[in-house]
């Protein structure tokens, strides 16, 4: 064999390898009845839930928990996916900024003794910049 | 009265600058196709030319048109309404420009006509194939801005900055009322955008892209002139001029976000970040292709491959970043247009035509009669340029995610498929040893290029091998770094450093113009060692050890203390604990415009909706007066800086200005860090939340206090005194006349570790009462003196209290980020001095073929120099 057939052998290989591994390490869009499922599986990857917050007649946000004079680092709401399926949400982090005002959230992490244990919200918020548009932002709890 | 003309003017010059780059497209190709006569293809040429200087006059029009409108003001104008506001300075009006897509679309444009001037000048003999790629690619572009509506078919085509706001918000109620409305003020420049970095990022990012095209061109050209060969002198220097300009377009977008936002740190791993690295890591690609293409057929055909590749990548991450593709998973991604399908179309047309060509071409191209030596160059080159598209590739494969649901989505299927959940651990994964191994070649490509080892004779390289392999265990053991991926890293980029520092040091003797390689290899290594501290090592300073955990203590200590609390709460001038500093959030602060600094926000009252505030002391900075009290200045009414006061082990004080913008308009908050650089690593901080600086406090309900002298009460769980109430002759804001009275009462509260001293005061001026509350921010609390009792010798107080302002902070450490920005400054060095080496040769050449062509015609047209 020449050494350019061997040479692209090992390429297509390191190409097949990290499709592989993106397909592996995707994670997915999936509702909280899902997600319930797959805790109770054993399944410990973490997922993307879309929903909308609790919200009564008036537009005010229910059940959210943030008191930064106790615990800065500790924040709570309840979130409804698209199934309209309620679930707890725990976000060991500071709360988001302008998270008041987001229409749509997307968490990211996964279901954790009965509540949902986000990495990661993005927030979809009306954006003043795009009328009636929509505008994301990201938040981590970033574990270093 | 609504300007029209200049509107119109623009759209008309629009479609001028449209029409102009077809007619250029099939002039140019015209005078591009062989087998006319000579005359023909000249005047073909000719013709072609001065419509393309027709379209850049259209261009520059367009570009002031637009620019007029924003810079006067012109608020009945969507684009102005939408994107700029009276109280914006001047440097951020300019931005205002390419705010939206249809300004960037512009800038591109822009860029583009200015780029094919410079080659019309340098180059005439490619001037005609070039030239086509070049205007066939303005059609394209300024279709993007075109904005009409092909009548009877309801297509529209592009989207024009020229429309007037009642022609986007025809619904708006005011224009029942009146159809001449103009809005006074405009929605303003998104407030992290209003950034001296946000002024230069975008237009070197779209310099960057749009010198993609150059080498894209040429090779295009060389495949249709069947100039196989020849393409790639005139398209290295631009090809290196382009890996300069993006990678510095990136690397100061970089910078502003780790400036600006606040998620610590300068790369998220973003799509649109991700959609700009990997056309540069495979530009750069082709540039070591490219240098050995002219004696290596198989080098050659890469070339091609990757500069193409290139060129449609730019077009992809357009496609990708601008068609709502991207939707939940990228944080700054425009927003749909509407161009989706002639955004697709764009990038179609050149993926097909420039694949087709190639295919159609690629059996006259040359194949390699033998197999490369493992001892050569090529060979080392061709492996690093493998391993830099792979990179890419794996980066692109992973940004893609969301393109994968809608292909599947276009197909009737449902993926779901979302981007990893651990972006950081899923890209390392493979970029870690990608770029261990791609620094590696830098330096092992460098002794091979330079001759200084071949088969036989790898001593040469023992040395540098031996030298990093001690300062990397060095630095290992003094900074103990445990994991292997790290300690690899680290390992092969001291190598490259010193394999290209011994490189470079033999060959500056001799030219300094060739070291342009050794230098750029250099400034990746410095950078990749200062990217592996910085991110690999960040340390959280403000780790939350209050006691204040009670509520979820078990949680707190549970799972080996690895929970969040990168977060800690600052009380208004309460010292906290933090790491190894005391740290006091000490006043909010405002930006005046034209005083150095930043003021005391109790110095002044903003006026609300405006960009000017009313000072309410005599404003002095530095024992410089710069106003007088009553005067109004000028601030940046959304920036407000929290000045938090740390204080070293040593005793040494210094301050942190972490910022937080308010747009009321907005409705939210934006906050971005404040950094205190030091030589070995950063102190980076920022504010998450506060209590809104502009809005009035909410007093609670008036709890009335009755009491004698030292007596003793209690008020929101404070212990307060009253020590004493004496006669006072100065009262703050109450001019005392004879005949008046005033007493304050001295009233001590004692909180944990601090006594607050509050005065309020009870005055009697022509014989009215007046009570002077005295409000204290640190304790929340409001106290009035209401009333004296003569016959008790008893004092009443009126006391309110509020919530006490508090901050929810995060301090991180970014050890040897300073090493991350000098590598860029190396790389830059080394870029210039390549584009510049490999452009003289580029000019000689020319000058050699001008001579040549000339002296057939037996009229030399340049005089040679001889040198």
């Amino acid at each position: 064999m020449k050494k350019i057939q061997i040479f692209g052998l090992i390429i297509i290989a390191v190409a097949i390898g990290i499709i592989v591994t993106t397909a592996g390490d995707a994670s997915t869009y999936v509702d909280f009845t899902k997600a319930k499922e797959m805790a109770a599986d054993g399944d410990g990857e973490s997922i993307h839930v879309v929903g909308k917050l609790k919200k009564d007649a008036t537009g005010q946000i229910l059940e959210m928990e943030y008191q930064p004079a106790i615990d800065p680092n500790y924040f709570a709401f309840t979130l409804i996916d698209n199934n309209n399926v309620a679930q707890k949400v725990v976000y060991k982090n500071s709360k988001p900024q302008d998270f008041d005002k987001s229409e749509q959230v997307v968490v990211i992490g996964k279901m954790q003794n009965g509540t949902f244990s986000a990495e990661k919200i993005l927030m979809k918020c009306p954006s003043k910049y795009e009328n009636g548009k929509m505008e994301t932002t990201e938040h981590t709890a970033a574990k270093s | 009265m609504i300007h029209s003309t200049i509107g119109s003017a623009g759209h008309l010059l629009v479609i001028i600058a449209f029409v102009t780059a077809l007619v250029a497209t099939f002039a140019y190709f015209k005078a591009g196709m062989s087998g006319g006569t000579v005359e023909d293809t000249l005047t073909w040429k000719k013709f072609a030319r001065i419509v393309f200087y027709l379209h850049v006059a259209a261009v520059l029009g367009v570009v002031f048109s637009l620019y007029w409108i924003i810079g006067n003001h012109y608020f009945e104008y969507h684009y102005a309404w939408k994107n700029s506001s009276l109280s914006l300075p001047t440097g951020y009006t300019i931005s205002s420009f390419w705010q939206d897509q249809e300004g960037s679309f512009l800038l591109w444009i822009f860029w583009n006509v200015i780029l094919g001037c410079v080659l019309i000048f340098t180059n005439r003999s490619w001037e005609a194939p070039v030239m086509t790629v070049f205007a066939l690619v303005q059609a394209f572009l300024t279709s993007m801005i075109l904005g009409v509506v092909i009548p009877g078919l309801d297509v529209k085509i592009g989207s024009t900055p020229f429309l007037l706001l009642k022609e986007v918000m025809p619904d708006l109620p005011v224009y029942k009322m009146d159809a001449n409305f103009i809005p006074k003020d405009g929605n303003g420049l998104n407030p992290l955008l209003q950034n001296y970095w946000m002024v230069i990022h975008p237009p070197t990012l779209f310099l960057g892209f749009a010198t993609t095209l150059i080498p894209f061109s040429f090779a295009i050209a060389g495949l249709w002139s069947k100039k196989i060969q020849e393409w790639i002198r005139p398209a290295l220097p631009w090809a290196l001029f382009s890996c300069l300009i993006l990678g510095v377009g990136i690397l100061m977008g970089a910078y502003w976000a780790y400036e600006t936002l606040n998620f610590g740190g300068y790369w998220n791993w973003d799509p649109v970040e991700n959609s700009s690295i990997v056309p540069w890591l495979v530009l750069v690609a082709a540039v070591h292709t490219m240098i050995i293409g002219r004696r290596n057929a198989t080098a050659l055909k890469t070339s091609f491959i990757l500069t193409i590749a290139t060129f449609i990548l730019i077009l992809y991450s357009t496609f990708m970043t601008r068609s709502g593709v991207l939707g939940n998973a990228s944080v700054h991604s425009f927003t749909d247009l509407g161009l989706s399908g002639q955004l697709l179309i764009y990038l179609l047309t050149f993926t097909i035509v420039a694949i087709g060509l190639l295919i159609y071409r690629w059996k006259i191209l040359p194949t390699d009669e033998e197999e490369v030596s493992t001892y050569s160059q090529e060979f080392w080159i061709f492996i690093g340029a493998t391993l830099l598209c792979l990179s890419g590739f794996q980066i692109l494969a992973t940004t893609s995610i969301p393109v994968y649901n809608k292909i599947a989505e276009s197909f009737g299927a449902v993926l779901n498929m979302a981007l990893p959940a651990d972006q950081i651990g899923h890209y390392n994964k493979f970029q870690l040893w990608f770029f261990s191994l791609i620094i590696v070649l830098t330096g092992i490509g460098q002794f091979f290029w330079w001759k200084r080892v071949g088969k036989g004779k790898l001593q040469a390289l023992y040395n540098p091998l031996l030298i990093a392999l001690i300062i990397s265990a060095a630095v290992i053991t003094i900074q103990e770094i445990k994991d292997i991926q790290h300690i690899v890293l680290l390992t092969t980029a001291i190598f490259a450093i010193v394999a290209n520092g011994t490189i470079l040091l033999n060959i500056i003797r001799g030219n300094y113009n060739l070291s342009g390689g050794a230098i750029t290899h250099i400034g990746v290594a410095l950078m990749l060692v200062g990217i592996l501290f910085s991110s690999g090592y960040t340390k959280v300073v403000s780790i939350n050890n209050s006691g204040l955990m009670i509520s979820r203590s078990e949680e707190f200590t549970s799972n080996d203390n690895k929970e969040n609390k990168e977060n800690i709460t600052l009380w208004l001038n309460k010292p906290e604990k933090m790491g190894e500093y005391m740290l006091t959030w000490r006043d909010v602060r405002v930006e005046p415009r034209n005083i150095p600094g930043y003021i005391p926000k109790s110095w002044v009252d903003i006026v609300e909706g405006d960009f000017h505030a009313v000072a309410l002391r005599d404003i002095v900075v530095n024992d410089k007066k710069y106003n007088s009290k009553g005067d109004t200045i000028e601030i940046f009414p959304e920036n407000f800086y929290y000045e938090i006061e740390y204080r070293e082990p040593s005793g040494r004080i210094f301050n942190l200005f972490p910022r937080v913008q308010i747009n009321p308009r907005m409705g939210g908050i934006v906050s971005s860090p404040d950094i205190q650089r030091k030589v070995g690593k950063d102190l980076y901080t920022h504010v998450n939340m506060v209590t809104n600086p502009t809005a009035e406090p909410v007093w609670s309900q008036t709890e009335n206090f009755t009491i004698s002298l030292r007596d003793t009460f209690f008020v929101n769980d404070y212990v307060a005194i009253l020590d004493n109430v004496v006669r006072t002759e100065q009262v703050e804001g109450v001019a005392l006349g004879e005949g008046d009275a005033a007493v304050k009462a001295i009233i001590r509260i004692l909180d944990k570790d601090k006594e607050y001293v509050l005065t309020p005061s009870f005055v009697i001026r022509d014989r009215m009462v007046a009570r002077k509350p005295e409000v204290n921010n640190d304790l929340g609390m409001r106290i009035q003196f209401q009333e004296i009792n003569p016959q008790t010798g008893q004092f009443s107080f009126a006391v309110n209290t509020t919530q006490r302002d508090f901050i929810v902070m995060k301090a991180i450490e970014k050890p040897l980020i300073n090493v991350l920005w000098l590598g860029t400054f190396v790389l830059i060095i080394g870029f210039i001095l390549a584009t510049i080496r490999r452009f003289k040769d580029f000019i000689k050449m020319r000058d050699k073929e001008t001579l040549a062509s000339g002296k057939d015609k037996g009229t030399p047209k340049v005089k040679p120099q001889i040198a």
